[in-house]
Formats: C-alpha cells, structure tokens, sequence
C-alpha cells in the first residue's frame, strides 16, 4: 500500500513536468504561434462578419414586425415574387458577364505589360490600377455624370459625331450595360496585377522548350500559359464573383437598381427593401439568398483546384 | 471624538441604495426637463438652416438647464434611414430624433405617445391637415409630433415666361401673389395641353419617371386627381378599376410631352432641368427655385411656385411632413417634450421657416400665412402660394388612403411609377393592372 502511495505520489509532478514540457512545446510550434498571431483577426472576424451573418440568419426567420418566427417563410414568399426572380437573374448577368471580361481583359492587359521592357514597366502597372485603387462610391460618381439622362459627356462626344444620344441609365439594356461596364473597369485592374504576377512566375525554359518545339504564339498560351496559371484563374475569378455578386455601390449610385427595377441585384434589392421599405427580415432574406448560389460556385471552382494539386 | 465603524453589511446597503438611487433617476433635476438630451435632426438643405434649430435648442437648453448635443443626419444616402434602423434595432439612441413621412407608422411600437404634447399644439397652432394625421397617428395615438423643418409640398414650379410664350397660361395671374388663387382652368387637360406645347417648344416639363421621392410624389397626386385607388383603406387591392385605367392613359399622353430620359431621373434630375433653363415646369418645394436664385438669377427671376392642376377628383399636391419623434426607451422624455414643443411654437416656427428660406412647411393651419413666403423674391410673391395659403388644394401623399404601412411599400416600390413607365412602353393594360395585383398583394405582408 505504501509502495503504491508513494508511486502515485512521485507520479503527480512527473505528469506536471510533463504537462509544463508538452505546453512548452507547444507554444514552440510554428503553428501555434501562428495561431496566436492570427487569433485577433480571428476574433475581430468573428465580431464584425460571423456575429453578423449569424444574425442575418436569425432575422431572416421573423415576420415583418420581427415579433414571431416563420422559419423559411420569408424564403417562400420570396420565391412567389416576380421581382425576386428578376433580381435573381439580373444578378447572374451582372456578375457572370462582368467577371467574364474582367478575366479576359486583365489576361490581355498582363500580357502586354509583361512584354513591356521592365524599366518602364512599373509606369503603367500604377497607372493600370488607378480605377481599383479609387473608391467605387467616388469613380461612380463621375460616372454617373458621364451618363447623366439629359447632360451625359458621351452623349455630347457621340452628338458631336452626329449618333442619336443614348439613353445610358434610361433604357433597360443600355442601364444594364452602363453597371458591367463601370464594375469590369474598376476590376479589371485587379485580375491584370493577379494574372501579371502569375505571368512572371512561369518560367523562361518553358517557353523556350515550346519554341524549340516549334509551338506558335497560340500553342505557347494554351499549353504553357493557362496550365501554368489555372490555379490563378480560378482563385481569382472566384473571388471576384463573390465581390460582384455582392456589389451594392455602383447599382446604388448609377441607377438605383432602375429602371423597373432591371439593374437591382441583391445587394441593392435587399437595401431597398430591409432600409427603405422598412422589411428588414425580407431584406436580410434576400442578401443570405447569395450564400447558395456563390457557396455553389466556390465548391465547383475550389474542387478543381484541389483535384489539380492533387495531380501535381 | 468617537469615530463609527462602518460594517461591510452597511457599506455595501449603502453603496446599493445610492446606485439605486443614481439609476432611477438619474437626470431629473427639476419637475419638468433636465438632465442631458441627445437629439438627431435632419440635415437642411438650405446652408444656414442648421443654425437656426442649434440657436433654438440652445435657448431652451439655456433656460431648462439641459446639456444637449445634436447631430445633423443627412438624408443623402438614406443615412437617417440607417439611423432609425439601427436605433431601432439596438433600442438606444437618440432621445429626439427626425423621421420623415413613413417612418413613425413603421415604427410605432416603439414610439413615445405624444398625445400631450400635439394636442397642446393643435389647440395653439389650430388643426393638422388629413395627411399629417395619416402618417402620424395610429389610432387615437399620436406618434410623433409634426416638425417644421423638412416639412414640404412639392408643388409645381413654372417658368411664367415660357408658360405665357408657349402655352398662353399667365401663372401670376392664376395664383397672384397676396391673394386667392383663380385657378379652375388649372385642370389635368389643360396641363396636358401645356405640356404638349411646351414640348413643341423645346421647353418640356421636366417630371422624372424614375424610382425616387420626386417622382413617385407626382405621380401619386396625379392618381389621386384621377380617384385611382390601388389598395383601400381596409387593405384590399382594388388596383383593376376604371380610375386607374383612366390615369394611365393619361399618364401615357402626358409622358409623351416629357424628357425621354424621364425614367431615368433622380431627384436631382428636375432641379437641374429647371436651373439649366431647358423646361417650363418641375415638380418642386422651392429648393430648385433657391439654387436658381444663387447659379442662374436670370431664371430665378421668371420661376413662380403654384398649385397642382385639379383633376375629375379633386386637386392634390403631394405633401411631405418630417417628424419629431421620441423612442419609448429614451433616458429623457420630459425634457424631449419640452423641447419639442419650444420647437413648435409660433416665433420659433418663423425663425426655421425664414432660415430655410421658406423651404420648411409648418403642418399646423395658423402658421401657413408668414410674412417669409409673401415677401420671399425675386420676383416677390414667388413662394406666396406654396404653402397651400388658401386650402387650394388638397396635401397629400402618394398612396394615401391604403393603411400606411401598405403605403409605404408602394410609395418604396415606386409601383405607381413603374405601372405608368410599362403601360407607356407598350404593355397592355390587363398586363400592367395584373402585374401591379401581384406586387401589391406582396406589400400586404405583417
């Protein structure tokens, strides 16, 4: 008995010291450190974006009052609204097109900047991110006098051609038109710096390989280019789907969502609805109604992502 | 000297007692107000109508002992909207604050009554017109009380020049200035006929067609002229009636007399309209009129504001009161009220109208004859009719008679705008009524 009492007893600091080594250790680990390091981000996350999107989702379970919970019933309403599904496809337009041609256009635009001897190449790289570098509350601005209904800029220059003037935010395709163009020159810029990096980190011998190959200017693209920056691409575009499905200030200041109601996406749809009209649970309804459809595209795009590391 | 001990037992009954004490009550320093009072007003248009509510606050505070601090809420951007909802939301805020039109029917239940105080003003001031009443009372409650500041209609703005040159109508004549309107030739067909001229001379009205405030008031007055009713008062959707059908074709005629780019226009659209000199006529409170009289004198000169034309049912003119309201979890009522009475008292009623150059509209019918709109100019007598001096015309707001919170979705919606611009477009007319069936069935959520 005393044996085993004494065991026991020499057992405990040992177990201590053991403890005091394993969290020694621990906080010697370069991920707990990390973790640590990352821990207010994470809480200051978890405070003004979870905290938030949880509440959303909690008001989006109240009637208008917000005096009694109806489950999904704001999400059933909305499904019988014409409006809902015009929001629904305006929104697929206005972020799939835009992404679309911001893609294609910052491929281009890194391309001709990558063959730009380096000295002056930094020039344009600044001058080419000037539209993503300004606020879009403010370029939009000046958009919108650009297309103003009677004083439009445009409308002055192409009358100065003599073309009819064109009714920029007053026709339902051209107001259409007038917010892709303005969102894929603000973010067309982000995809050229993206797309330039990648283009720099493809290496020379590659190229050099496929020209002693005898591989065109096309072949080089396709089989050297886009394989060397597929995973660039998707995690780009990825993030600019999310970005422009949930615009909300170029719509709002352009055309308010006008006219009859053609250019509302969620964002702006959801404002006016929860702020102005004073339905916040059908507001807060319609803005979680974007985490399917970009939850959707993040598994397909992501999968192919990791399915590609996978090979490599 | 003996010294007490102070036990833990007593010190900590005592702490309790004055916590309790300090909680309950903690700004009454007199029967009436005191304490702090935290106050959010609307940002004036009008540079220098600030001053003139700081300077007021700051007498009464002055003289009820009060710290008060006030924060000047714009409505660019719907930041008052954000300001009410969030405070809304969070139950805390502000012990005054400006709500426009809607937003006390939307959020009445959290709304101090005001019953004293209104019904002390009305007896004062005399009664509040039927809109007023509408958007601030529920039942027998009032729940806010009607502010001065912000306050407008948005009656027709003309140019007496090209009026007289293009379609032969003598505004000054029809609404002289000091007197009576003689005004029963100002009906919805002989507007529709001025604004064919005036379109034939280069001159067109300038009424937006888009989503925004401006908009959607016109076009309400203009259904209300016409009888249109799209929802009762008991809440039914009556939108498939003859009256509407009436009023969209005339809308259609008339939206062929105006700006293409109409359904594009914001309310800043018609202001610009008017400065700039390309049209007749816009849909305004006086707020265009001013900035012509700093940016384009010439214009300011010839601009004259009027009544609205009367149509088979009356004639309307689209009425916007802001409020004063008090949320019920305010830390300092008494002294809101107080304030809010000084506010509406007649002297301090004429100091924000004068500051505000005539823009703010006072609800109560003793206070609608100041000397600020007779003398108001160039030319003078400009503003003598926009404060519906003669009870010329009905105030009233796009949507009323269906229950406000019903209202205020189609006022939000711009559905009355939107069922004008598709009729105008080409959609049948069973196509546009149906339409607007269903989006106002979708307003009768609760």
């Amino acid at each position: 008995m005393v044996d085993v009492a004494v065991e026991r007893n020499s057992a405990a600091p040992a177990q201590k010291a053991r403890k005091r080594v394993t969290l020694r250790t621990a906080l010697k680990r370069k991920s707990t450190a990390a973790f640590l390091m990352t821990l207010p981000l994470i809480l200051l996350i978890s405070l003004l974006v979870i905290y938030p999107a949880f509440y959303s989702l909690h008001l989006a379970t109240l009637n208008k009052s917000m005096q009694r919970f109806v489950g999904l019933g704001n999400f059933q309403f909305l499904f019988t609204r014409e409006t809902f599904w015009l929001v629904v496809q305006q929104s697929c337009i206005f972020a799939i097109t835009a992404v679309i041609f911001k893609a294609l256009i910052g491929f281009i635009v890194a391309h001709f900047v990558h063959n730009i001897p380096a000295k002056g190449q930094r020039k344009w790289r600044g001058m080419l991110l000037v539209p993503w570098v300004i606020p879009p509350a403010m370029s939009t601005l000046a958009w919108l006098w650009l297309f103003d209904p009677s004083y439009s800029a445009f409308n002055y220059l192409l009358a100065g051609v003599g073309v009819d003037r064109i009714p920029w935010t007053g026709e339902t395709g051209w107001a259409r038109f007038s917010v892709i163009l303005v969102n894929i020159w603000v973010g067309a810029p982000f995809f050229m710096i993206m797309y330039l990096a990648s283009l720099k980190s493809v290496p020379d011998q590659l190229y050099e390989a496929a020209a002693i190959d005898g591989a065109n200017w096309w072949q080089r693209i396709w089989y050297v280019t886009l394989p060397m920056m597929r995973n660039i691409i998707a995690i780009t575009t990825l993030f600019s789907l999310i970005v422009t499905f949930a615009n909300f200030d170029i719509v709002r200041i352009l055309t308010a969502g006008g006219p009859l109601d053609h250019t509302h996406i969620f964002a702006t749809w959801a404002f006016r609805i929860g702020i102005e009209g004073g339905d916040i649970p059908l507001g807060a309804s319609v803005s979680l109604f974007m985490i399917p459809i970009l939850a959707i595209a993040a598994v397909f795009i992501l999968r192919d992502i990791n399915k590609r590391g996978n090979e490599a | 000297m003996s010294r007490k001990k102070l036990s833990r037992r007593q010190f900590v009954a005592a702490t309790a007692m004055s916590s309790a004490a300090l909680i309950t009550a903690p700004y009454v320093r007199s029967a009436n107000a005191a304490g702090k009072l935290n106050i959010g007003f609307w940002d004036h248009w009008v540079p220098g109508a600030n001053k003139a509510s700081t300077d007021l606050v700051n007498e009464w505070a002055a003289k009820e002992k009060v710290e008060v601090t006030i924060d000047y809420i714009p409505s660019q951007g719907n930041k008052n909207l954000l300001t009410i909802a969030a405070e809304a939301q969070a139950k805390s805020g502000h012990d005054i604050l400006a709500m426009p039109t809607w937003w006390p029917h939307a959020q009445a239940d959290l709304l101090e009554p005001m019953n004293d105080v209104v019904e002390a003003l009305i007896k004062q001031n005399g009664d509040v017109n039927g809109t007023v009443k509408y958007l601030g009372k529920a039942g027998d409650k009032w729940l806010a009380v009607p502010a001065c500041i912000g306050s407008q209609i948005k009656g027709p703005c003309s140019r007496i020049d090209l009026m007289k040159q293009h379609a032969g109508i003598d505004v000054q004549a029809m609404y002289p200035a000091g007197q009576e309107p003689k005004a029963d030739a100002w009906t919805t067909d002989n507007f529709l006929k001025a604004a064919e001229a005036c379109h034939k001379g280069g001159v067109p009205f300038g009424i937006g067609l888009g989503e925004t405030s401006d908009s959607v008031d016109t076009v309400g007055a203009f259904f209300l002229a016409f009888g249109a009713e799209v929802v009762n008062a008991k809440g039914d959707v009556v939108v498939k009636n003859d009256n509407v059908r009436q009023v969209l074709e005339y809308y259609k005629k008339l939206m062929s007399f105006l700006p293409s780019d109409a359904p594009a226009w914001d309310d800043g659209s018609n202001n610009r309209w008017l400065v700039s000199g390309k049209g007749a006529l816009i849909m305004n409170p006086p707020s265009a009129w001013a900035v012509a009289k700093r940016d384009a004198p010439q214009i300011a000169e010839q601009c004259w504001t009027h009544g609205f034309p009367v149509g088979p049912k009356g004639r309307f003119a689209p009425y916007l009161p802001y409020f004063w309201t008090a949320w019920n979890f305010g830390k300092n009522k008494p002294a809101a009220k107080s304030l809010l009475t000084h506010l509406s008292q007649p002297a301090a009623v004429e100091k924000c109208v004068a500051a505000s150059g005539g823009y703010d509209l006072p609800a109560f019918e003793k206070l609608t004859t100041l000397k600020t709109w007779a003398e108001e100019s160039p030319p003078k007598g400009t503003l003598y009719h926009y404060p519906n001096p003669h009870n010329h015309q009905k105030l009233s707001i796009s949507a009323a008679g269906a229950p406000p919170k019903v209202a205020q979705q189609i006022y939000t919606q711009a559905t009355l705008t939107k069922m004008c611009v598709r009729y105008y477009r080409g959609e049948a007319m069973d196509k546009t009524l149906s339409w607007a069936q269903s989006e106002l069935e979708g307003f009768m959520r609760s």
